[in-house]
């Protein structure tokens, strides 16, 4: 009954192309992104915020730019952690080489920089598909690390071979380093990434987006009714990087604080993949909910034994949750391949009749 | 600008060309090392002919058969029991993937089916770990890790019988599928799921005996690996190093897996021993990737893989 369209009627060609057609969801959506403003820093205290919310974020944007490249080009990559490397480091030589400059110019630069490697990683993309496209960026993922883990310049020759997060101000608060507090550097990370979910939103509703699902549809087709592969594959590598560029910026930034390579090695590449697939490729809101859910549940898992009064050795505890966490995946994936936002859009139909069956 | 083209061009073949009996030792080094690689990218070949599925999980299903495989040595079982118990397991754990991932995913699409294979991979990482305790194992097979020299080359005895082994489980292997029945279903299924299926093939015995092979081949896997560097978590990693394997190789030939292996192994060690300290060493980890990542620019669907052909 609450969640009907029925009366609402599109009586201009505005109407009709907005984002959010009908007024429920505007609402919801609103009352949603108003409420992450103004209720964390209020309520949630310092170890929800940095432990929970910022990785949420930051790990958020990351699987928006890998939906794009995958979900909506469909172009497996297995890079993300790389190219996240790259964002990060970066953002760091750019901060501490020029400390006037503003922060979030660091961060729009550096998403720059990932967009160039990006778009050289991308380069095989076009002649090579699928797994072998998977593998290939593989490539891209242990030369980059083994790139920063190399050249000393990249982290200011420091003798420890990490990053630290400079304190930099925005608006006059202190948004970054070890000084800043918790609520501000979520807020500016909420910020960015609102931002970045709406132009990504924006993309893939316009000819871009149509360019890219056409490829990844069938691309010998898209290319016969005038879809250009290699711009349109590079184009989304670079768009792509760019978002994961940044959301390794944030990593550093907002979150860790101080990092070395291992913090961007293969398994995050990985758990990005994953936040992906079970939230929903092709699916904005699918990177937030698969993003919620990977960050969310090593955290429920690791917390679950000692409420319910349970104390389990380390060790073992930390196998039971690798295999809690491959066996939800497993299941996950059996229930519903598409992913979280597939279970969103069938509960909404399911909403739009309730309380009466048909 | 010369200097760098001269270190780059020139230097290492010179230093080739002045020992002939080192470059020996280091290609040997490399076919060995290929070997090994192949018998990993093999598991994963045979997965992907039959059910096309990218079984990522091929890495740990290595770690977990060796180290239940130890962990029944360390409790006094005798090898070959010990052996015998390990294949047992695999086999279970073949009918286990089946009936519980592949059967509700059938259908699915590949990069499903490939997440699927990760979940598993977490899953399987943390029972073998559960059952047999995480610390570094030792795995005593009766092979001395010692060399001999033959006409001034280094040869080590553990790797001879690594690449002896892998000879005769590739020559068996390939008998299995010329010779017998189900090796003949297992190439019909692999051309064709739906006409093997219209034959009367049942498709799910298939996806067993498939991957209990592969868990086989993982057992010889780790057995050999297990004996060189010790049962350890970082077994699982050589997946990574089949990989690249796989896509010089291409995913659908055993003949690829094996060649692919050799020239990925001795192009490492190739790349590593003179060309490796121009660029500070540690090129291990991405530049067998490079490597064939060149190479499919040239042939993309990999070096015996089937030719694409893409219709509308």
């Amino acid at each position: 009954m609450i969640y009907r369209e029925a009366g609402q009627f599109k009586s201009s060609y505005a109407d009709d192309q907005a984002i959010f057609p009908v007024v429920q969801d505007r609402v919801v959506v609103a009352a949603a992104v108003s409420a992450a403003f103004v209720v964390p820093p209020l309520v949630a205290s310092e170890y929800w915020l940095q432990a929970v919310l910022i990785p949420f974020l930051v790990y958020a944007l990351a699987a928006l730019g890998l939906n794009l490249l995958t979900g909506y080009a469909g172009q497996l990559s297995l890079g993300t952690g790389g190219f996240m490397a790259v964002g990060a480091y970066s953002a760091f030589k750019l901060a501490t080489a020029f400390p006037r400059l503003s922060i979030i110019v660091v961060f729009l630069l550096a998403g720059l920089v990932a967009a160039g490697v990006g778009i050289l990683f991308g380069i095989p993309s076009l002649r090579i598909k699928g797994f072998y496209l998977a593998v290939a960026t593989l490539a891209a993922q242990f030369f980059l690390i083994w790139l920063f883990n190399k050249v000393a310049w990249f982290t200011n020759y420091a003798s420890s071979g990490t990053i630290t997060a400079p304190d930099r101000t925005f608006f006059g608060a202190l948004v970054t380093g070890p000084n800043s507090t918790p609520s501000a550097r979520y807020l500016t990370a909420l910020g960015l990434v609102a931002v970045f979910a709406l132009v990504a939103k924006n993309l893939v509703r316009g000819r871009i987006g149509r360019s890219w699902m056409a490829i990844r549809d069938r691309d010998i087709a898209a290319e016969i009714i005038g879809v250009r592969p290699l711009r349109t594959k590079l184009l989304a590598f670079a768009i792509s990087s760019f978002y994961c560029g940044v959301a390794g910026a944030g990593l550093v930034f907002f979150y860790l604080g101080t990092a070395e390579t291992l913090a961007f090695d293969i398994s995050i590449s990985f758990l990005v993949l994953f936040m992906v697939i079970i939230g929903g490729l092709g699916s904005i809101l699918g990177s937030f909910l698969g993003a919620a859910f990977i960050v969310l549940v090593p955290i429920v898992l690791s917390n679950a034994p000692r409420m319910v009064g349970l104390a389990l050795p380390v060790a073992l505890q930390k196998q039971i949750e690798l295999m809690v966490f491959g066996g939800l995946i497993i299941f996950f994936l059996i229930v519903e391949p598409r992913g979280l936002a597939r279970l969103w859009q069938i509960s909404k139909e399911k909403l739009r009749l309730w309380p009466f069956p048909h | 600008m010369l200097d760098v083209l001269y270190a780059v061009l020139v230097a290492p073949f010179k230093d080739m060309a002045g020992s002939p009996a080192f470059l020996i030792e280091v290609l040997i080094g490399g076919l060995f090392a290929g070997l090994m690689y192949s018998l990993v990218a093999l598991g994963f070949v045979l997965i992907f002919k039959a059910s096309g599925v990218f079984n990522f999980a091929q890495g740990v299903m290595v770690l977990f058969a060796a180290l239940t495989l130890v962990g029944l040595l360390e409790r006094g079982a005798p090898v070959l029991l010990a052996l015998g118990l390990t294949t047992a397991v695999m086999v279970a754990l073949a009918f286990a993937i089946e009936r519980i991932v592949l059967r509700p995913l059938v259908n699915q699409e590949h990069i499903i089916l490939f997440m699927a294979t990760i979940g598993l991979n977490f899953f399987l990482e943390g029972f073998g770990e559960m059952l047999w305790g995480a610390n570094v194992k030792k795995l005593d097979i009766g092979i001395p890790d010692r060399s001999f020299i033959v006409r001034g080359v280094q040869i080590n005895q553990l790797e001879l019988t690594a690449a002896v082994t892998s000879a005769v489980l590739v020559a068996l292997l390939a008998l299995f599928f010329q010779r017998t029945r189900i090796g003949r279903a297992l190439r019909a299924v692999a051309d064709d799921h739906e006409a093997a299926l219209s034959l009367g093939i049942p498709l799910k015995t298939i996806w067993v005996v498939v991957w209990s092979v592969a868990g086989v081949v993982a057992i010889v896997a780790g057995l050999m690996w297990g004996a060189k560097s010790g049962v350890q978590f970082s077994l699982s990693l050589i997946a990574l190093k089949a990989l690249p394997v796989l896509i010089l190789g291409g995913f659908e030939s055993v003949p690829g897996a094996i060649v692919g292996g050799l020239i990925i192994g001795v192009g490492e060690k190739l790349g590593e021993v003179y060309w490796g300290p121009l660029v500070g060493g540690a090129i291990e980890n991405w530049f067998a990737y490079v490597l064939a990542l060149a190479f499919l620019l040239v042939r993309p669907q990999g070096l015996f893989g089937e030719r694409i052909i893409e219709r509308v």
